[in-house]
């Protein structure tokens, strides 16, 4: 006969509560059986951050680094266009991100309709000057802003915003890509380059800038057109520029798929290899594609969990950007503090991903590519359309039905019904009628702002097509 | 007895027909269509003889249980009528035929007229109508789109949401008022609206007059007590005749269900039993239903949507633009539906009921604010357009002003043309290429065209072939420009193309 009387029992269960106690305190350790435990991935720890070092300035950089392009909105039906940024919440997450170890702030001009570098210079402006690193951009894509003068005013505000004296890292902003002049000429991207950075002055002003202390590091951003990225690297070999970094979008799709997916782009395997060769710190952008690798399908988060059940479908892809050595920071535009606190589970410390995890997540990368979504981050450089779209959302939503696998494609199967209403309904939710794809003019005003080379008209018109086919087979 | 059957099939039939009205999914009309098309007016309307017979032959035999139980209007008064005080007791009145019968003729002339403004605030089914998509559609809806807030946040397609907006604020008016007096006058009076004024009662009436079956008074058990005529919302018995008018009673059963020593029966008529009271009444109010009517019509608020744009250059991420109410064209011709065949006929035939504007999935019909065809459905591009797959006005309507027709069928009916304003036009005065319209229109009316004759590459701009146009106003709906720099002119007469 087996006797536990009530004592023992408690004492039993007094000893379970400690034991998941001791795992709760526990995130950390490179004991993998510890580190994906559930309960360990609540409460990240403040003092396990991986740290990378610049060799240009020796600063001891956070592996993960603040993007603060997605802010959080107070919701407010009534202010659809413009809901006013919660600042309130943006100073809880940065004190707690630093508070975590997170030094590396991102922040742009022309990000969050421009307010962006406001709403963080408040909250960094509340820390030492010394505990944080903010980076900023010359954002200077309209032809209004081409003039010397006018560039110049950006970096002043810039400064002003951030409440700062110097900058920690400036970027040239999203260099490679293409523009429209005032006169409505589209320029190339090497025309364009040269209107924002070179005829005007600007890069020479930002080089004496960086001279005077103004700036501690200069490099750029890159998206687009590979000539621009090459010939920049050229004139860093050639001494004529030095770039203290660089900043490439970076993914395990990127990694060898960046050009299938839009012929316009380069894989992310080149870009790295051509900073690794030269020592030049890489900056890691949409390491998760606007959360397109977070929201995976079902079949592809089976397999993720099969291998790591506990860890988050996002992780894979934050392990996969931290891991090469010659990474500064990987940037997550972190908007809920479920984001952060998820985050810094990952990157504190960062486990790097083995051999045999990189060639699972190239083998991931294939079947991604096949669902050929449209390759939409919702970064919204595109926004605000002038005919009043919601491109983003748009696109969000017909890879959203990708990825639900309710693509109503082929009429003759069953289940074509439901997912027709689905889409239908689910288009209508997601996106107000007004905004819809049919009342897109194909004007091309978003076309040269889309860093993914997305030819927005474009697929406007093929998804417009395709819902008014789906309406057409009769109502309801 | 006679009173538990009529209240059942009041019920039954006032539910369906009820939810014919706020039903939006276009799915319960194929069930319940048929109870709009037995109302009395709307077969008279739609010229079908067939319901006309089966009602008057109904009428004669048993009576006005038309009344009682086909017609939604007198079930909504019998509704209404409970909230009256207990104590309050019915009294018997005389026959008012000097109202009643003047309004009768009345109401045949402007018919016969096409005077719609003046005969379709009488007609109980339409004034019925407009309450239930004035007044309970949007409660409808409101209780949907809960459940699609519900639904959404499971991720769930079952419930959807429909924007709840008033699509005329005078036919709103007309409507609440509408309900308001005349369930005043229930509460107050009874079957007063339907005895008075209603012209299908009037009709109804005088056939039920030589009815076969009634209610019939054994004058050798009544003791003249008077507990039928407190009950009778028709206030039709005279207890010191021992009568019963018969021109009024709506054979609700009340009287016999309270009689203490069994003296009311209904059942086969006798002749002298019809040999109501022929007295005519003195006043009591008469002005009800178009009371005020005039106050509503002089403001027309349409409430629209639509149409963005300014354009600005772009200097920062993020944000949506403004979009703006779309400002309705200006028409010489208004547009009515396809299969409505002609304006004449559409104005001739309509009750203004609006069970085809609740219907309608495109946000296209709205009540007209026109005088001449007051408050009967006109189309309106401002909130969508009228979508080549959809013919639910048309499998709706009760009464032929929309005639049935197919999806086929419809793509052929021209009920209007698109005309070009180039002073709205952005290619023409902005030079952006655009082509929304020629993109979107269904039937390839709309091609586009160099703005310079002279030069190839100069802004495109639309050219309309009105022989092909349908007016299906997908150009209109779509154009950016606001107002639109196309938009559609009605036919008088469809043609097919």
């Amino acid at each position: 006969m087996i006797e536990i009387n009530r004592r023992q029992f408690l004492q039993t269960l007094g000893a379970g509560a400690v034991a998941s106690s001791a795992l709760l305190a526990a995130c950390k350790g490179k004991d993998e059986q510890i580190q994906t435990t559930t309960a360990a991935k609540q409460e990240p720890p403040t003092d396990k951050m991986t740290m990378r070092v610049n060799p240009n300035t020796g600063d001891s950089v956070s592996i993960l680094g603040y993007g603060m392009m997605r802010l959080p909105v107070i919701e407010d039906p009534d202010n659809e266009g413009a809901p006013p940024f919660d600042q309130e919440m943006i100073n809880k997450q940065v004190d707690y991100a630093m508070a975590h170890g997170v030094n590396y702030f991102d922040t742009s001009p022309a990000y969050c309709r421009g307010e962006s570098e406001t709403c963080t210079g408040i909250a960094l402006s509340r820390h030492p000057r010394d505990k944080y690193f903010v980076a900023t951009k010359m954002s200077n894509f309209s032809p209004e802003t081409w003039s010397a003068e006018a560039s110049q005013e950006m970096f002043y505000n810039s400064l002003k915003y951030l409440q700062v004296d110097y900058l920690d890292y400036l970027l040239l902003h999203a260099i490679g890509g293409t523009s429209r002049d005032l006169e409505g000429n589209d320029l190339d991207s090497e025309a364009t380059f040269n209107a924002r950075y070179m005829d005007n002055g600007i890069l020479d002003w930002l080089v004496e800038q960086k001279q005077a202390g103004k700036i501690r590091n200069l490099g750029f951003s890159y998206h687009g057109d590979i000539k621009i990225f090459d010939m920049l690297l050229r004139w860093h070999d050639e001494g004529r520029y030095h770039w203290d970094f660089v900043q490439i979008e970076l993914n395990y799709l990127d990694w060898n798929f960046a050009n299938e997916i839009n012929g316009s782009n380069t894989d992310a395997v080149y870009l790295y290899g051509e900073l690794e060769k030269r020592g030049i710190p890489a900056v890691i952008m949409e390491p998760l594609l606007g959360g397109r690798l977070a929201n995976v399908p079902d079949f592809i988060l089976a397999k993720m969990k099969a291998r790591r059940p506990e860890d988050s479908v996002a992780s894979w892809a934050f392990r996969f950007a931290g891991t090469p050595k010659g990474v500064l920071t990987v940037l997550s535009g972190m908007t809920y503090m479920e984001h952060l606190r998820e985050n810094l589970c990952t990157f504190a410390p960062l486990d790097p991903i083995s051999a045999d995890e990189d060639t699972f997540l190239l083998d991931l990368a294939n079947d991604i590519y096949n669902l050929h979504e449209i390759p939409c981050t919702a970064c919204k450089y595109c926004m605000p359309c002038p005919y009043g779209l919601n491109i983003p959302d748009i696109f969000q939503h017909y890879n959203k039905m990708i990825k639900e696998g309710n693509m109503p494609n082929n009429p003759e199967r069953a289940e074509y019904a439901k997912k027709r209403k689905a889409f239908l309904v689910g288009y209508d939710r997601s996106v107000p009628r007004l905004r819809q794809a049919d009342h897109c003019i194909g004007c091309g005003e978003c076309q040269s702002h889309c860093p993914q080379s997305i030819k927005i008209p474009e697929e406007m018109r093929k998804i417009d097509e395709f819902v008014e086919n789906l309406k057409k087979e009769s109502f309801v | 007895m006679l009173r538990k059957i009529r209240i059942t099939m009041a019920t039954l039939s006032m539910l369906c027909i009820t939810l014919l009205f706020l039903d939006f999914t276009g799915v319960l009309h194929h069930w319940l269509g048929w109870l709009a098309k037995v109302q009395f007016v709307p077969a008279i309307l739609a010229l079908n003889f067939a319901v006309i017979a089966i009602l008057v032959v109904l009428t004669f035999i048993f009576g006005r249980i038309y009344c009682s139980v086909i017609c939604p209007l007198g079930i909504m008064q019998d509704i209404m009528a409970r909230l009256r005080f207990k104590k309050k007791k019915h009294q018997f009145t005389t026959e008012k035929k000097w109202l009643r019968y003047p309004i009768l003729i009345l109401f045949i002339v402007a018919m016969v007229c096409g005077f719609g403004a003046f005969w379709v605030f009488l007609e109980p089914y339409g004034s019925f109508g407009r309450i239930a998509s004035n007044l309970l559609q949007p409660i409808y809806l409101w209780l949907n789109n809960i459940l699609a807030g519900i639904a959404e946040h499971y991720e769930s397609y079952m419930f959807y949401d429909k924007e709840i907006w008033i699509r005329s604020l005078p036919t709103f008016i007309v409507a609440a008022a509408t309900f308001f007096i005349i369930s005043a006058m229930a509460i107050n009076g009874g079957r007063t609206y339907c005895n008075t004024i209603c012209p299908v009662g009037t009709v109804l009436g005088f056939v039920s007059r030589f009815s076969l079956f009634g209610i019939r008074i054994d004058k050798d058990k009544c003791k003249q007590c008077g507990a039928c005529v407190r009950k009778c919302k028709s206030s039709c018995i005279d207890v010191k005749t021992m009568t019963v008018d018969y021109s009024r009673c709506v054979v609700c059963g009340n009287c016999t269900g309270n009689c203490k020593f069994g003296a009311l029966h209904y059942g086969m008529m006798t002749k002298s039993s019809h040999n109501a009271d022929e007295t005519s009444g003195k006043d009591n109010k008469n002005d009800n239903v178009d009371d005020g009517r005039r106050a509503f019509l002089t403001g027309s608020v349409m409430l629209a949507t639509t149409a963005a744009l300014a354009q600005t250059q772009k200097k920062v991420d993020g944000g949506l633009a403004v979009i703006e109410d779309k400002i309705s064209p200006v028409r010489n011709t208004p547009i009515t539906p396809p299969g409505s065949l002609s304006a004449r006929n559409f104005q001739q035939r309509c009750t203004a009921c609006q069970l085809c504007v609740a219907e309608c999935p495109n946000q296209v019909l709205v009540p007209s604010t026109d005088l001449t065809h007051f408050m009967q459905p006109t189309m309106s591009y401002d909130k969508g357009y009228c979508r080549s797959e959809c013919n639910r006005c048309s499998q709706v309507c009760p009464t032929g002003a929309i005639r049935p027709i197919s999806q086929e069928e419809k793509t052929s009916i021209q009920i209007g043309h698109a005309v070009w304003v180039k002073k709205n036009c952005l290619p023409a005065t902005e030079g952006i290429s655009c082509g929304n319209c020629a993109r979107h229109c269904p039937t390839g009316a709309i091609q586009m065209i160099p703005s310079d004759p002279n030069d190839e590459s100069s802004p495109l701009i639309p050219a309309v072939n009105t022989a092909v146009c349908i007016g299906c106003g997908a150009c209109e709906n779509l154009c950016p420009a606001n107002p639109s720099a196309i938009y559609v002119e009605g036919h008088e007469q469809h043609r097919e193309i």
